[in-house]
C-alpha cells in the first residue's frame, strides 16, 4: 500500500514539474510579448475603463438605495481618482499569461496532490526530511503566489515562481530523495506539524517578496527604465509597497517559527536555545528581515537598499535550507541524507 | 510623534540643509553621540552587523554546543585554531565582540523606547488634533454637497457616532473659516494600539535579553548516566557532570530521587528502508520527591519529566553489560553493569572496566560490545554490530594488569583507561588473544589472573537535569514579542476628519484621512466612512 502511494506521489510530482516547466515557458512567452510593441496602451485604457465602470455601478446601486429613503439630492465629486485598487502600469493580462496561470494552477494541484499522497504513504505530515520539506515548501510558495492573485495581479512574477519551483522540485526529487521511513523519536512531536509548516509558510512569503524586490531593482535602475517590458509592470514604489506587505507577513511567521522552535527544543533537547547551526541561521534571517523592516523606516534606506535586504534575506533562507542542512554539523540533522 | 522618533526616521521632518552648527562642548558631544547611537541608521547598521557577526559561529564548532568538535578542530588545524581561539570564535556568542554589538544595539533600542513610551503615554491622553483647514490635500479626500443648510450639527454628531463605533477617538470642532463661513467638524484618530504594540515588541525583546542574561545564572544543568535498576539522587555528588549558573547555591537542589525501572527501545521491523531505525524510547521511572512520596512516571525524547521545579530529559541510551570478574584467588572482585558508550547507529559500543580490588594485581579491561554481532560468514573476521537490538550480544575485551592509578584519589575518567603504565596480558599486543564472550560465557584469564563472566545485559539512559527558573519568563516575553509584532505591524494608525462647510447653496461634507505609519487601507477606509455617512444623511453618491 505504502509503495503504491509513494509511486503515485512521485508520478504526480514529476507531472507537476513538467507542468510547471510548461507554465514557465508560457510565462516567459508572455514577458517576451510584453516587450514587443503592441496594443498595450489601448488595452490598459480598456482595463481602467472596465474597473471604473464596475466601481461606479456599485456606487450607483448603493446611492439609489439610499435616495429612496430620503428626498434630498447630492452629488459626490471625487477629487482623487480611484487609484487605490488599480496598480499603476498594470494592464489586463494577455491570453498567454492567463494560459500560464491555468497551467500553474493545474501543476499546483498535481504538486499538492503528490505531497498529500506522500504524507498518506508515510502516515504523517509530509515534511519530516529534506525531500518532503522541499515538496511542501515549494507547494506553499506556489499556493501563496496563487492566493495573492486575488489581492494583486502579480502574473509578471509567474516566470520567477514557476521557474524556481520547477528547478527546486527537480533538485529535490533527484538529489534529496529518501524512502518513506518512520519518524525518529526526536521528531515525534506536535511541534513538527506547527514549527515546520509555519517556517515554510514564511518561506513562501519571503520568496514572493524577494521576487517583487528583484523587479523593483530593475524598475528603479536608470538604464532599464525605458524598457517596454518594465512599463507593463507596476512602478518601483508600488512594487516596494507590495514586497513590504508580503515580507512583513513572512516576518511574523518567521518570528513564530523561532519561538515555536525554541519551545520544541526545550522539550526535545533540554534547552530552548543553544546556538545550534540551524538556530544561528534562523536568527540571522530574522535579523536581516528585522533590518529590512527598519530600513523602510529609515531615511535614505527606502527603495533599492531595502530591496537588496529582502533579496539577501531570502538568499539566506535558501542557504539555510540547502547548504546548512547538507554541510553544517548540528542537531537539526533530519535531512535523511 | 515626530519629535519622539529618531531624526532620521522616515516620518520625522527632513533635516534642513546647511545649518552652521555651534561648537560642541563635552555635554554637546555626549548628546551628539547619544543621538547618533539612537538613530535609525545606527540601529539598522547594528542589526545587520549582528546578523553578520553570527555567521562565524555556525562555521566553526562552538564550545557551548559542540565541545568535542572544538577539541577535534584544534587538533586538526592547530595554527588556525590559535588565531580563532584568540578571537574567541569558538565562543562566538559570548565573545566580547558579539556581546558588544548586541549590547550597543540594546542600548540604542532602550534609548529609542524610553522617549517614545513617554510620548505615547502623552498622546494617549491627548484628544485628536484640530481639523486641518484644507482637507483636499489629504488622503482619500471625498466631498458631497447637500442642498439643505439645516442640521449640520446633527450630521456631524452622526459622523462622530459612526467613527466612535469604528474605534476612533473623536473630538468636535466648531470654527469659523477665514471667509466667515461656519465649519463644523469631527476630528478622529484610531490605532493607538499600533504604537503600543510597537513598544511592547521592543520592550519584550529587552525583556528576553535580560531574562536570558540574568536567568541563566540562577539555574543549573547536569548529566547522569543511570543503569536500569539504579537510582539517581539530586545532590551535587549524584551527578556525572554539573554546570551551575553564576548565582547557583546548593540549597536550590531538591534531594529527590529518580529510579530507572526499565528502558524500552523499539526498532523498526517491517519497513526494510528503515530496518533497525529507532521508533520509540521510553524510560519507566519511579520518583521520590521529599514530602510528596513515591510516584511512577515515564520519560520520552519529547516528553521530559517535570520534577520539583526541574526537568529530566532523555538525551541518550545504550547498553551496560553486566560483568563479573573473579581474581586469581576465585573471589568476586567486580560484579556490576558497566555502561558502554555507543559509537554508531547499530550501537557498537566501547567501554572500560577497572578492577582495583583484584589480587594479586589490579586489572583493567577495555573493549567493544556488539548488541547484534554480524556473523563472520557475512561480515568477515572484523567484528561489527548490524542491529541496535539484542540479537546476538557479544563482548570483546583486552586485559591489562598494573597500577590503575585510582589509589591517589585524583579524579579519573571512568570511560577511559590510561594504559601507559599497564601491561597487556590479553589482546593484540600480548601472548594470549583478546577475550570474546557471548552472553553467559565465562573466560579464564591467562597466567591464573582469574576469570571474566559476561553475566547479563542491561540498558542505561543518559539523563540531563535542567533547572531554569526564568525559562517561563523568556516564554512570556517571547509571546509578548509576537503579540507586539502583530499589533505593531497590522493595526493601522490613522486620522480621519469629517467636516461640514456651509456653502451658499447648502452644506458641503468633506472626508479625508492621514496615515501615521504604514497604512495601505487608508483610502478605502475613508471611502467607506464617506459612503456610510452620506448614506445616513440620505445623500446621493455618484462617482
Amino acid at each position: 500500500m505504502t509503495e503504491t502511494l509513494v509511486t503515485f506521489s512521485l508520478v504526480a510530482i514529476w507531472s507537476a514539474m513538467a507542468m510547471y516547466a510548461l507554465a514557465f515557458i508560457v510565462f516567459t512567452f508572455d514577458l517576451a510579448r510584453r516587450s514587443a510593441p503592441a496594443e498595450a496602451p489601448a488595452s490598459a485604457a480598456l482595463a481602467a475603463a472596465g474597473r471604473g465602470s464596475a466601481a461606479s455601478r456599485r456606487a450607483e446601486a448603493s446611492a439609489s438605495e439610499s435616495s429612496r429613503s430620503s428626498g434630498s439630492t447630492a452629488v459626490l465629486d471625487r477629487e482623487a481618482g480611484d487609484g487605490a485598487t488599480v496598480v499603476p502600469g498594470a494592464r489586463r493580462s494577455s491570453k498567454w499569461a492567463r494560459l500560464a496561470m491555468a497551467l500553474t494552477v493545474l501543476a499546483w494541484l498535481l504538486h499538492t496532490g503528490g505531497t498529500v499522497l506522500r504524507g498518506l504513504a508515510a502516515d504523517r505530515v509530509p515534511w519530516a526530511n529534506m525531500f518532503e520539506f522541499s515538496l511542501t515548501a515549494t507547494a506553499i510558495i506556489v499556493g501563496v503566489f496563487l492566493l495573492v492573485q486575488f489581492w494583486q495581479d502579480l502574473k509578471f512574477l509567474g516566470a520567477y515562481v514557476t521557474g524556481f519551483v520547477a528547478l527546486f522540485l527537480g533538485i529535490a526529487t533527484v538529489n534529496f530523495y529518501v524512502d518513506v521511513v518512520p519518524l525518529p523519536p526526536a521528531l515525534q512531536s506536535a511541534w513538527l506539524v506547527i514549527h515546520v509548516f509555519v517556517a515554510s509558510l514564511g518561506t513562501g512569503f519571503f520568496a514572493l517578496g524577494a521576487g517583487l524586490s528583484i523587479v523593483q531593482l530593475f524598475q528603479s535602475s536608470e538604464r532599464t527604465n525605458r524598457s517596454r517590458l518594465l512599463s507593463t509592470m507596476p512602478d518601483a514604489t508600488t512594487l516596494e509597497n507590495m514586497a513590504y506587505r508580503l515580507v512583513v507577513i513572512g516576518f511574523v511567521f518567521w518570528t513564530f517559527t523561532l519561538i515555536a522552535g525554541a519551545i520544541w527544543a526545550e522539550a526535545a533537547w533540554g534547552r530552548y536555545w543553544g546556538w545550534d547551526t540551524k538556530e544561528v541561521w534562523t536568527f540571522i534571517i530574522w535579523t536581516i528581515f528585522a533590518g529590512y523592516i527598519h530600513a523602510r523606516a529609515t531615511r535614505g534606506w527606502r527603495g533599492s537598499r531595502s530591496a537588496w535586504l529582502a533579496i539577501i534575506g531570502f538568499s539566506a533562507v535558501l542557504f539555510n535550507f540547502t547548504i546548512v542542512n547538507l554541510f553544517f554539523k548540528g542537531l537539526h540533522s533530519y535531512s535523511g541524507m | 510623534m515626530a519629535s519622539s522618533r529618531p531624526s532620521d526616521h522616515i516620518d520625522s521632518p527632513a533635516p534642513e540643509a546647511g545649518i552652521n552648527q555651534p561648537r560642541l562642548g563635552f555635554m554637546g558631544y555626549l548628546r551628539f553621540f547619544w543621538r547618533q547611537l539612537t538613530s535609525m541608521r545606527t540601529a539598522l547598521f547594528l542589526l545587520l552587523l549582528l546578523a553578520f557577526a553570527a555567521i562565524p559561529g555556525s562555521l566553526v564548532p562552538q564550545r557551548s554546543s559542540d565541545p568535542n568538535g572544538v577539541v577535534q578542530y584544534i587538533r586538526d588545524n592547530p595554527d588556525a585554531a590559535e588565531v580563532l581561539d584568540f578571537l574567541q570564535v569558538f565562543d562566538t556568542y559570548s565573545s566580547v565582540w558579539f556581546s558588544s554589538i548586541y549590547l550597543l544595539l540594546f542600548v540604542s533600542l532602550i534609548g529609542c523606547i524610553i522617549p517614545r513610551t513617554k510620548h505615547h503615554l502623552q498622546s494617549l491622553r491627548t484628544p485628536p488634533p484640530k481639523t486641518p483647514a484644507r482637507l483636499a490635500r489629504l488622503a482619500g479626500f471625498t466631498s458631497v454637497n447637500s442642498d439643505t443648510a439645516d442640521a449640520p450639527d446633527a450630521a456631524i454628531t452622526s459622523a462622530q457616532k459612526l467613527l466612535s463605533k469604528q474605534g476612533y477617538r473623536t473630538r468636535l470642532f466648531d470654527e469659523t473659516a477665514r471667509d466667515g463661513s461656519r465649519e463644523l467638524s469631527v476630528s478622529a484618530e484610531r490605532g493607538y494600539l499600533r504604537e503600543t504594540g510597537n513598544l511592547v515588541f521592543h520592550s519584550a525583546l529587552v525583556g528576553v535579553l535580560v531574562t536570558v542574561g540574568i536567568g541563566g545564572g540562577f539555574g543549573y544543568n547536569g548529566n547522569k548516566v543511570i543503569v536500569e535498576g539504579q537510582a539517581f539522587t539530586n545532590v551535587l555528588s549524584g551527578y556525572d557532570t554539573f554546570n551551575p549558573g553564576r548565582f547557583f547555591s546548593d540549597d536550590v537542589l531538591v534531594p529527590y530521587t529518580i529510579a530507572v525501572d526499565k528502558f524500552s527501545a523499539e526498532y523498526e521491523e517491517e519497513n526494510l528502508d528503515a530496518y533497525g531505525q529507532p521508533i520509540d524510547y521510553t524510560v519507566d521511572v519511579t520518583t521520590d520527591v521529599p514530602g510528596e512520596g513515591e510516584a511512577s512516571g515515564i520519560i520520552k525524547v519529547n516528553e521530559p519529566l517535570r520534577i520539583a521545579g526541574s526537568n529530566a530529559y532523555l538525551l541518550g541510551n545504550g547498553y551496560a553489560p553486566w560483568i563479573t570478574v573473579r581474581d586469581g584467588d576465585g573471589n568476586v572482585a567486580f560484579s556490576q553493569p558497566v555502561p558502554f558508550l555507543p559509537q554508531d547507529a547499530n550501537l557498537t559500543s566501547v567501554g572500560v572496566i577497572k578492577v582495583p580490588d583484584a589480587l594479586p594485581e589490579q586489572l583493567g579491561l577495555q573493549g567493544f560490545f556488539y548488541p547484534t554481532q554480524c556473523s563472520t560468514d557475512v561480515c568477515g573476521s572484523a567484528l561489527s554490530s548490524v542491529h541496535p537490538d539484542l540479537r546476538d550480544p557479544t563482548l570483546t575485551l583486552e586485559v591489562y594488569t598494573g597500577d590503575l592509578g585510582l589509589d591517589e584519589g585524583a579524579a579519573t575518567n571512568a570511560y577511559a583507561l590510561n594504559t601507559d603504565d599497564l601491561t597487556q596480558v590479553s589482546g593484540r599486543n600480548a601472548d594470549s588473544p583478546g577475550l570474546l564472550l557471548k552472553l553467559g560465557d565465562t573466560v579464564e584469564l591467562p597466567n591464573g589472573l582469574g576469570s571474566v563472566e559476561f553475566t547479563e545485559v542491561k540498558r542505561f539512559v543518559s539523563l540531563d537535569i535542567h533547572h531554569d527558573p526564568t525559562q517561563i519568563w523568556v516564554l512570556i516575553f517571547s509571546i509578548l514579542v509576537l503579540a507586539g509584532l502583530l499589533t505593531g505591524l497590522f493595526i493601522p494608525r490613522r486620522r480621519v476628519w469629517v467636516k461640514a462647510v456651509a456653502t451658499p447653496t447648502g452644506t458641503r461634507f468633506e472626508y479625508a484621512g492621514l496615515a501615521r505609519g504604514e497604512d495601505p487601507g487608508l483610502e478605502s477606509a475613508v471611502e467607506d466612512i464617506a459612503r456610510k455617512h452620506s448614506q445616513q444623511l440620505g445623500l446621493k453618491l455618484s462617482e
